[in-house]
């Protein structure tokens, strides 16, 4: 039986893996901590959000989750801390800090 | 029941592609392996079959386009030959690292240069490590069986491997010879429909191909994919046995003719085992155990089972249509070599590259091998275990 | 019929040597032989000199060389007699066939000392009237039937009937005239 993608990590033997890789399931993306990689972190000062949603599809890693219209806070698991979400922000509502 | 008919090579290989009846075909002409997708086409303008073929602008793209379309889940085959084949090396192993049981035709014709068209393995034998299964044919009959068989190995759940059926450019593949064709309906029937497990386009299923996998997972998958090859073993038995039972035509990994009582033996691969052959009759008749082992599967190489075959022999040549410059002979020999040396074999070995660009081998040629065998079991080998065979010098 | 016959074939790229050679395979193989008919390829271009080859048996047919030692040679273009030694090799008892309006006594000095037996046809003139062209091929391949003595000549046409037949289905004036270049090359050649 061929593992599912959460499954499959550095200690799965070789008998366990897919013909080639291959992966059966959609969106395994999400299962990767990304955020692991971030040097810079992005804080958000939700009192000077106007909520425009410009900083939502500058995100390369899709960490501005939108729910019912209002960006929330910041999905720190994909965030690579790129900083683009902060130049794109007209109203100086976030602000990238050194570390994690 | 076969029927008696007579064609080329080229042609057998079109009249599989008529049974079997694949889904695509992209393909690009090159000499000596042209033929098959104008063949091909020209069966798809008169409605024989309902392939879709692919015209593309070079071989790179060919094989792309034939990976591309066997990941949506068709049926795919290609056809190529020398250059051809080179110009597809980087595809060659993703298509086997994807495990897409992929068919490809190949005409073996020398690689450039000097620039030639004529018979010669370097073509194929370059891509041994690629990761493809490889099958080769000593006649137009062989590579017509072979390529029947040859979706039934890929495909299976235990392999998943793309797959080269060989033939010796022009020797066969342009000569016109007696062959037996099998009716279309048990054809149909013993190659059956691909219905493959995962593919691109198969409906309720969202699917990745081809990921990136870092150092802690590439080792794993490639060793995944060399089981895939062993296992491969097995199955090309099955379906062999499973095709005679059917043409009464029997295949292994190789054929031993002669071999069992012999003392003397060549080993050698395609088209000069018929030539060899006679050349065995008639040392045969002057009271010289002479014998020769036909190698059919290349890829899996099945050394063990082909050392032990030869385990009782005085004195064997191993025959390279192939140059390595390895300097330590030619593929065949190097890999056969160490075969017959984990088994412990007693014989002694020599390895001859011959017929390289297409040069003829004769029966006379083969009796000169076997007169160096008989003083070699003798007196042992002692000039150098790697020597080509008919060179002006 | 010996067990095996060989004959080699020589020609100029495009005159159909190469076809020819293929037509005596399809036949033999009609009348229950076995055969093998290929061409020696190389880097040939229209006019340059090709070989051909034939093998028709009673037996299975492995080997897998071009034919150094045939029972017969045909010369589809006589202009080669002074660039190809076209006798090389021919074996004891067997015999060359040569496209030519000339005898044979006066190519004698061609042959390079050849002594076996030698047959000519004037293939040209065969051609030209039955079927208003020149394509050698279809003289040469009955001439060359007729002496292999491989078949029946009866058999022969009745063979070539049938594939010219279904060949040229939508052209019945091309198979009349191939037919009687057939029947006038049986005739012709000595």
């Amino acid at each position: 039986m061929a593992l599912k993608a959460k499954q499959i990590n550095e200690t799965t033997k070789w008998q366990d893996l897919t013909e080639g890789l291959q992966i059966y399931e959609p969106a395994t993306s999400k299962l990767f901590e990304t955020g692991e990689w971030r040097t810079q972190t992005p804080e958000f000062y939700e009192d000077k959000c106007k909520q425009c949603l410009l900083c939502v599809p500058y995100c390369p890693d899709s960490c501005i989750p939108v729910v019912e219209g209002q960006r929330r806070a910041f999905d720190l698991m994909h965030c690579k801390g790129c900083g683009i979400c902060e130049k794109a922000c007209p109203f100086g509502a976030i602000k990238m800090r050194e570390g994690k | 029941m076969g029927v008696k008919n007579r064609m080329s090579g080229n042609e057998a290989v079109a009249h599989a592609i008529r049974q079997i009846n694949p889904d695509v075909m992209p393909a690009f002409p090159i000499t000596p392996s042209t033929e098959i997708p104008q063949f091909v086409s020209n069966m798809i303008a008169n409605g024989e079959v309902d392939t879709e073929f692919i015209p593309v602008e070079s071989e790179h793209s060919a094989m792309s386009a034939a990976m591309g379309s066997e990941a949506a889940g068709a049926r795919t085959i290609t056809a190529t030959s020398s250059c051809g084949l080179a110009l597809m090396w980087e595809v060659l192993y993703v298509a086997a690292s994807s495990r897409l049981p992929l068919t490809m035709t190949v005409v073996n014709r020398g690689l450039t240069g000097p620039l030639n068209i004529n018979a010669e393995h370097s073509d194929s034998m370059g891509a041994r490590d690629s990761g493809w299964l490889q099958i080769y044919a000593e006649n137009n009959q062989e590579v017509y069986d072979n390529l029947l068989q040859a979706y039934r190995i890929a495909e299976h759940k235990d392999v998943l491997l793309p797959i080269m059926i060989c033939q010796d450019g022009f020797i066969t593949s342009h000569a016109v010879e007696n062959i037996e064709l099998e009716e279309d309906e048990p054809i149909k029937a013993f190659v059956g429909k691909y219905e493959p497990e995962h593919y691109l386009l198969k409906a309720g299923e969202t699917m990745a191909m081809g990921p990136y996998a870092t150092s802690p997972y590439c080792m794993e998958a490639k060793r995944a994919q060399a089981q895939a090859m062993m296992n491969a073993k097995k199955v090309i038995l099955d379906v062999a046995e499973e095709y005679a039972a059917i043409t009464g035509r029997k295949y292994g990994f190789f054929e031993e003719y002669r071999l069992k009582d012999a003392a003397f033996a060549l080993v050698a691969i395609g088209s000069a085992c018929g030539t060899i052959k006679d050349a065995v009759d008639d040392l045969r008749k002057h009271g010289v155990k002479a014998g020769l082992l036909k190698v059919r599967v290349f890829r899996p190489f099945p050394g063990e089972e082909m050392a032990r075959a030869l385990s009782h022999v005085k004195a064997v040549a191993i025959m390279d249509r192939c140059e390595s410059y390895s300097c330590n002979g030619g593929p065949l020999g190097s890999e056969l070599m160490a075969a017959m040396y984990r088994n412990k074999n007693k014989a002694e070995a020599i390895n001859i590259v011959y017929g390289l660009s297409g040069r003829d081998i004769t029966v006379n040629d083969v009796k000169d091998v076997f007169e160096r065998l008989k003083t070699i079991a003798q007196e042992g080998v002692k000039d150098t275990q790697y020597t080509y065979l008919g060179l002006r010098e | 019929m010996n067990e095996l016959i060989e004959i080699r074939w020589h020609g100029r790229g495009g005159q159909g040597a190469k076809t020819a050679a293929l037509l005596l395979a399809d036949v033999a193989f009609k009348i229950g032989k076995h055969v093998q008919g290929f061409p020696e390829y190389g880097p040939e271009r229209m006019g340059a000199p090709i070989t051909a080859y034939d093998r028709i048996s009673d037996n299975q047919i492995r080997v897998h060389s071009n034919i150094y030692e045939p029972n017969f040679v045909v010369v589809v273009d006589e202009t080669l007699l002074h660039s190809v030694d076209v006798t090389k090799g021919i074996k004891q008892g067997g015999a060359i066939l040569i496209n030519t309006e000339r005898k044979s006594e006066e190519l004698m000095p061609y042959l390079n000392g050849y002594k076996g037996r030698v047959y000519t046809i004037n293939a040209r003139e065969v051609c030209m009237k039955t079927l208003g062209k020149y394509f050698p091929n279809t003289p040469m391949l009955a001439a060359i039937v007729k002496i292999t003595g491989m078949m029946d000549t009866e058999q022969f046409l009745n063979e070539m009937e049938n594939s010219l037949k279904h060949k040229f289905a939508k052209k019945p004036e091309v198979l009349d005239g191939n037919m009687k270049a057939l029947k006038l090359a049986l005739e012709e050649v000595h």
